[in-house]
């Protein structure tokens, strides 16, 4: 068993002894879908856009693997809190192993909640339109997954204690996720706003999401796919920069 | 006496190296500055550490000889902490040389840290995992054998009497059965030296005194050499071999229990400590690990 699996298979551990977070991370999601998917759906549907849930789904989806990974990447700061970030840090490993290790275990966290996410959208109405593409689905879910736990190392490294949560939510969760194209479509928007969806990266998990889901990409699959997985990569390069910038 | 002259000869350690090689007692080559760097396991030497304008460490200099039990003791703020965080390659200094089991800290990290176990200030278990799964993640993370790691696991938590619990989750934990497990844990890759830093804090005199009894033990049959920082003094008297006092980032007096008494005219080690560094109360300024510490009391309430 090496450094990466252990770390890997204890924020899978965290994760399935902590049913209030579990619990908690699939409240928000569901009142989103429920409140949005059939509040607005009578409107969305009158406006001659079809289904909402049918749209919604995938933005609601991508919304429970943002926040879970987000959450989980920022796990750091826990243990920096509790003193076991310590235990890891001194250990004689690369930083590299660990950051990798953590960053999969909380990227696989976000993952299955996604699923069960995804599960909770087929219980709202929610049909894919090709059960075919359900592996592409899972693929974009993945990466979607990989980048926002990236962004939440890269964050957990630089704060020191608690008192940024907050800032974190208003300042990099929320905004991600409401200036996505999650929640209502693109190309009606005006121009400032467009170009907000247009520059941030969940956007294009969502419209790669949407795409495996519903059989239509906004912005294409090939672009989806190239945007999401460099910028997994980069995030992740950042996230383990900054990762190992930390001082034990 | 004049062959180890110079700046060499800078404190008593030194000169208690110095005899023992004169007196034949050391079997290493008997070649001055060499053979003082063999019998050391731990040596610092001009050791400092800058943060901004601050100097927490200032031009500090011991060894530590193999095998033995070192107190490192101070007034909050001298620079405890800071020093044990540059022993154990987690602060770079900023001048000076280490010299760790044979290697420097911040060229080669890996193999300085493989050679030490440490017990931190704080707790640095994981309250989520249970002590067998806290043993057995830090045997991945050092890479002990599976075999090997079973037999130092089982071996390690009967030792501190926790076996019995090894699948309890360490939050059940009281705060003298987490020590005891972060000592078996630091232990369990067969360490060189062990780090201990205020191992006893916040315990009361029963748990504290059995901790000194494991480590006494562990020390004895693991032939660990063991380096520990505490407040309480009449502890320090009683089990360190040597004891250095560090005071406003500076090495003010070392030596066995028994010289610093005479040095100062001190009746008990806290006295000598007074006579040394003075009746003022520090206040060190609160660093976030401070404001963490207090968060933490908030969240898991007093241990």
């Amino acid at each position: 068993m090496n450094v990466v699996f252990i770390l890997w298979l204890r924020q899978l551990k965290l994760y399935s002894r902590s049913r209030a977070r579990m619990i908690g991370a699939l409240g928000q999601p569901t009142l989103f879908l429920l409140a949005l998917g059939f509040g607005l759906g009578p409107t969305f549907a009158r406006a001659g856009r079809g289904d909402y849930v049918q749209f919604l789904a995938p933005g609601i989806v991508t919304m429970g693997i943002l926040f879970a990974a987000v959450f989980s990447g920022i796990g750091i700061i826990w243990d920096r809190q509790f003193g076991f970030l310590k235990e890891t840090l001194v250990a004689p490993v690369s930083r590299l192993e660990i950051v990798l290790g953590r960053t999969l275990g909380s990227a696989t966290v976000a993952l299955i909640q996604g699923s069960i996410v995804f599960v909770v959208c087929l219980a709202a109405g929610f049909r894919p339109a090709h059960p075919l593409l359900l592996p592409v689905a899972l693929l974009f879910m993945a990466l979607i997954a990989i980048m926002c736990t990236a962004i939440g190392t890269a964050v957990g490294s630089v704060l020191q204690d608690m008192q940024g949560f907050q800032l974190i939510i208003n300042f990099i969760v929320l905004p991600l996720f409401f200036f996505s194209s999650a929640l209502y479509p693109v190309p009606d928007l005006p121009g400032a706003m467009r170009l907000a969806v247009r520059l941030n990266p969940l956007s294009y998990g969502v419209d790669g999401l949407r795409g495996a889901l519903n059989g239509s990409f906004g912005f294409g699959i090939a672009i989806d796919f190239a945007v999401l997985g460099g910028l997994a990569a980069i995030l992740l390069a950042i996230g383990a920069w900054l990762f190992s910038k930390i001082e034990a | 006496m004049l062959f180890w002259g110079g700046r060499i000869v800078q404190n008593l350690t030194d000169y208690y190296l110095c005899t023992e090689l004169a007196q034949g007692k050391h079997t290493g080559p008997a070649e001055g500055i060499v053979g003082k760097m063999t019998a050391a396991i731990i040596e610092a030497r001009d050791l400092v550490k800058r943060f901004d304008s601050f100097t927490a460490v200032d031009h500090i200099s011991f060894a530590v000889p193999k095998g033995v039990i070192f107190g490192f003791l101070g007034p909050n703020g001298a620079g405890k902490t800071t020093t044990i965080r540059m022993l154990t390659t987690g602060l770079m200094p900023s001048a000076g040389r280490l010299v760790i089991a044979g290697h420097d800290p911040v060229k080669e990290p890996l193999l300085v840290r493989r050679a030490f176990g440490i017990v931190f200030q704080d707790p640095s278990l994981d309250g989520e995992l249970t002590a067998s799964e806290n043993m057995e993640l830090h045997g991945v993370l050092y890479r002990v054998p599976r075999p090997e790691r079973r037999e130092r696991v089982g071996a390690l938590l009967r030792f501190v009497g926790l076996w019995e619990r090894r699948d309890d989750y360490v939050k059940r934990f009281s705060g003298g059965m987490r020590r005891r497990l972060e000592i078996a844990r630091a232990l369990q890759h067969r360490p060189r030296i062990l780090f201990l830093d205020e191992p006893t804090a916040g315990l009361d005199p029963q748990t504290r005194n059995q901790i000194w009894e494991f480590i006494r033990g562990l020390c004895r049959d693991e032939q660990v050499t063991v380096f520990f920082t505490t407040h309480y003094m009449e502890e320090a008297e009683r089990v360190a071999d040597r004891i250095a006092i560090i005071d406003h980032g500076r090495i003010v007096a070392e030596g066995t229990a028994a010289a610093l008494r005479q040095q100062t005219g001190g009746r008990t080690l806290e006295d000598a400590f007074i006579a040394l560094t003075g009746h003022s109360i520090r206040e060190a300024a609160a660093a976030p690990i401070d404001r963490m510490r207090m968060m933490r009391r908030v969240w898991l309430g007093r241990r």
